[in-house]
């Protein structure tokens, strides 16, 4: 399992990947169970009709049947960010199939067959975009070849559209399906040898594109995790360890046998430190004929537990200790110029420190998962972001090869990280074995808040110094957080060059010297990632210092900003990092560089749509911030009234975003849209907190999301036009936002703001 | 456990579970209808959104022996094909991201236009505070039911 999931190196190589399936190879597509209905297996032999079809099958991604009918696999999972749509599309606009045709089928959890499907890091569009369009353009050219060849003229005077090939000087027109028979018997064209289009004649790629799941969604049809059922279907409900590293002691399941409906109860190992993400928690499950049943039957066990070494665990003792700790020199991890000299040199020090606490993930869909364990070989139904290591990890949990594990993806109610992470599912898996029977495990809000793979809490420093020419001379940045590498490795204490890399090491800005440090800060809780990650408390840190430093020049933040990227050029970091790299999302910096015309670009985007530096209604103001991350641009303006009982409104939010090729329009807004509405919560709303070991929030009351009144109400997302490679559109709003509304706040009201989530009470 | 006879969507069903069991995992574990949803089971956040007669309710938090003779519609209730104005408003402006909490969103909505057949902005916030989506479709929820509040 990788241990650092979204900082992962992409698989290099997925179109030789893909396309060295053989086309006879058949993919099952696994029926998914739904109320006891098994649903779409084997498409591809026999029509509704009984009838005998073929099927041309270029590659793995795309199946075209002799009925005509495109199917296209959708290999990613599905969790709010549009991508059963976005990638197939590609394929489809590529062939030239008609859209409202085209069936779409998930495919199960395989990376021989499909390459990479774990869907994090902001990554799907970036990798597949090509080998999308490569699909698509290979099934052209077989069916414009066979075509050109029944009707004797030239390929090059062939095209196709609307699932036909046609040919225009004669105005003919034939079926895909018609060509099935003829094409699937030649040999698949080379690479080199297919056109892809131009963008000029793309149909859908950079157009919007309702979902593929909408109406389903609406009339209440869509299949989420939660959803999945199997005949004998028993539900588990399990009470977990309170503590990290604590373990159960002695159980009493008296009263709790005696609730009609419970079937068993089953304790479960655990407890470990590291934790891992794959192992579960120690634990005691109640499986019942219902969720209810299982529930009740939850609440009357009486478990002992020896709590471990986390039973004293404080987390807002440690959030004192890390501020103690960032006044020290800590380990050096980027250094230039000399910071020592541009303090002793300069006019003025700024210097603030910052804190953020745990954040849980909160998808309104729970954690659940359904195993079925039959002759040796498991099934299994789940929301996850990450099918290929739930099946790793479930093979290894039950001692049993890869390839007698089945993982199906269903819809996913929410991801941002949490479902990338497969210990719910091994819990089912190991419940299923042990009772012999097929088992939900069905999470309650209550043990998602308190057992989440949790954003870590985080202590930063930043001292800037200002010289005697008015000059950002210097920049220090201390860090202290629980690294997400101690899920995994206990040793570890500072941040790794990947968090690291989320903001911190990746500044960007013509400062003659520039000193990042990190601290100790050990885990207390497993670690996990969430939604921009560590880019969360680095860019709210250095977006609100940034602001404060332009306020004690006596300049414009955008002009600074300017200012401070300089003349166009690309970045690399590498030179300047300590015993490190910058990891830059996984990708090589020559193939994505960091390209400070692109940032200046969406700034003066932003600026002119926001009107920045008009003038606004008393008691309101703008604030602004800008990053890149996970590839791509970012600058956003936030419009805040602040009344006299300190009640923040949000009117407005503009975003410009340079995400290169923007392949569904209407999904990258909505990204955005949603983006700065998950910033708006963890900025005003959320916050974990942990005493005697035990998270202290246990739903939505104590976990507080932003809620429909006091969200944003207003966001305009400004897409600049672009043919260079996607990048990432799920987790760039975050970053951004934050920073840009206390800026906003303190323009508002002239209180600056250096802790999450922002109390103006205080 | 009890014996009940209760309305959904124009049937009549008899169940027998558990008469503290909430309405909630009567529909989904006992009568196999999905499209409520779980999020909190504390009437927290919506998810479990039906309507009794005319008023939604968190299904979660309302326990089997407190329906009666009251009408429940859930989401597979308000249209046969999925195409209830507020349904149809929801695609047209493509509300969903995930999708998970948007069946509760919708039959909180259809609850609110029926008491309020053109309710404000600040009217449709007030009203749908209790629904929570982590995804943050907030907007275009409001400009679908501002759409179908202007098309009535
Ligand atoms: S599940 Fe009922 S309100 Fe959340
Ligand atoms: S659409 Fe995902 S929670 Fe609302």
């Amino acid at each position: 399992m990788n241990i650092l999931a979204p900082f992962q190196k992409k698989s290099k190589d997925v179109s030789s990947q893909v396309f060295k399936a053989s086309r006879r190879d058949f993919i099952k597509i696994g029926g998914m169970l739904t109320g006891g209905l098994v649903l779409g297996i084997n498409f591809f032999s026999c029509n509704e009709k009984g009838k005998k079809i073929s099927t041309l099958a270029p590659n793995v991604y795309l199946r075209i049947t002799s009925d005509g009918e495109v199917v296209i696999i959708a290999h990613r999972s599905e969790m709010g960010q549009g991508i059963r749509t976005s990638l197939p599309l590609i394929v489809a606009d590529e062939l030239g199939a008609n859209w409202s045709k085209v069936r779409i089928i998930q495919a199960e959890g395989d990376e021989k067959t499909y390459g990479s499907q774990n869907t994090d890091g902001s990554f799907s569009v970036r990798m597949f975009y090509k080998p999308m369009r490569e699909a698509g353009a290979i099934a052209k050219l077989l069916l414009i070849q066979a075509a050109a060849q029944k009707w004797d003229v030239p390929i090059t005077e062939c095209d196709t559209e609307n699932s036909q090939v046609i040919h225009k000087t004669s105005n003919k027109s034939i079926g895909f399906g018609e060509l099935v028979e003829t094409a699937k018997n030649s040999p698949i064209p080379a690479l080199k040898d297919i056109k892809l289009k131009d963008r000029t004649q793309f149909n859908m790629i950079g157009h919007q594109t309702p979902i593929i799941d909408l109406h389903d969604i609406v009339s209440g049809k869509a299949i989420f995790g939660i959803d999945a059922v199997v005949e004998n279907m028993k539900i588990a409900v399990i009470k977990r360890c309170p503590t990290l590293g604590g373990k159960v002691k002695s159980f009493d399941d008296k009263k709790t046998l005696s609730i009609p409906g419970v079937i068993k109860v089953i304790p479960i190992k655990g407890g470990d430190i590291p934790p891992t993400i794959e192992k579960p928690l120690s634990g005691v499950a109640v499986i019942a004929e219902n969720t209810w049943a299982a529930i009740k039957g939850r609440d009357a066990l009486e478990v002992e537990w020896d709590l471990g070494p986390n039973a004293q665990y404080d987390s807002t003792k440690q959030l004192e200790e890390l501020t103690q700790e960032v006044q020290k020199s800590g380990t050096l991890r980027r250094n230039r110029g000399d910071f020592n000299k541009a303090k002793a040199g300069a006019k003025q020090l700024i210097e603030h420190t910052y804190i953020a606490p745990y954040l849980a993930h909160a998808t309104v869909e729970p954690p659940n998962a359904l195993a079925v364990i039959k002759n040796g070989s498991c099934e299994i139904w789940a929301p996850t972001q990450h099918p290929q290591g739930a099946r790793d990890a479930v093979a290894s949990a039950l001692g049993i090869n890869a390839e007698k594990v089945k993982v199906n993806v269903t819809l996913l109610g929410g991801g941002f990280g949490r479902k990338s992470k497969p210990d719910f599912i091994v819990e089912a898996a190991i419940l299923a074995k042990e009772s012999g029977l097929p088992i939900k495990v069905q999470w309650t809000r209550e043990d998602d808040l308190h057992h989440d793979f949790f954003h870590a809490l985080s202590v930063q420093r930043i001292v800037a110094t200002i010289d005697q020419d008015n000059k950002l001379s210097g920049w220090n940045h201390h860090i202290a957080y629980p690294s997400i590498s101690a899920t995994f490795d206990a040793a570890v204490l500072q941040a790794a060059d990947g968090e690291l890399g989320q903001g911190a090491t990746d500044f960007p800005y013509n400062v003659p010297s520039i000193k990042v440090e990190t601290h100790d800060a050990k885990a207390h809780l497993r670690i996990g990632w969430l939604r921009s990650v560590r880019n969360i408390p680095q860019v709210f840190a250095i977006g609100t210092m940034l602001d404060e430093i332009a306020e004690a020049r006596k300049m414009d933040p955008i002009a600074q900003a300017l200012e401070l990227l300089g003349d166009d050029r690309s970045i690399t970091f590498n030179e300047e990092m300590v015993n490190g790299t910058y990891t830059n999302y996984g990708e090589n910096i020559s193939d994505y560089p960091w390209e400070t015309a692109r940032m200046k670009n969406v700034i003066q985007r932003v600026a002119k749509e926001a009107g920045w530096g008009k003038k606004l209604s008393s008691g309101s103001a703008l604030g602004f911030a800008a990053h890149r991350s996970f590839l791509t641009y970012v600058a956003c303006i936030v419009e805040v009234s602040v009344d006299s009982n300190k009640k923040i409104s949000i009117h407005n939010v503009h975003y410009a975003v340079d995400c290169g090729t923007a392949v569904n329009i209407d999904r990258v807004k909505s990204q955005f849209e949603g983006g700065a509405q998950f910033s708006a919560s963890l900025a005003l709303k959320s916050e974990i907190t942990v005493k005697n070991g035990r998270v202290v929030q246990n739903n939505y009351d104590g976990y507080q999301i932003i809620r429909m009144p006091e969200s944003p109400k207003q966001i305009h997302v400004h897409i600049i036009d672009s043919e260079a490679k996607p990048t990432g559109v799920g987790e760039p709003p975050v970053p951004p936002f934050t920073p840009a509304l206390c800026n906003a706040i303190y323009a508002a009201t002239g209180k600056r703001i250096y802790k999450l989530p922002i109390d103006l009470t205080s | 456990m009890a014996k009940y006879s209760i309305q959904v969507n124009g049937k009549t069903h008899e169940v027998d579970v558990m008469d503290d069991m909430p309405l909630l995992w009567v529909l989904r574990d006992v009568l196999a209808m999905k499209g409520t949803k779980f999020g909190c089971g504390k009437a927290l956040c919506g998810a479990c959104t039906v309507n009794l007669d005319d008023t939604a309710i968190r299904s979660c938090s309302f326990p089997i022996s407190a329906v009666g003779k009251g009408k429940i519609t859930t989401i597979e209730g308000i249209s046969e094909e999925g195409n209830h104005p507020v349904q149809q408003a929801w695609e047209k402006y493509v509300v969903p991201q995930c999708g998970y909490c948007q069946t509760g969103q919708i039959m909180n909505a259809v609850a609110l236009l029926k008491s309020n057949s053109s309710p404000s902005e600040q009217e449709i916030e007030q009203a749908m505070q209790g629904n929570l989506c982590r995804c943050g479709t907030y907007n275009r929820i409001k400009e679908a039911i501002l759409s179908v509040a202007a098309e009535s």
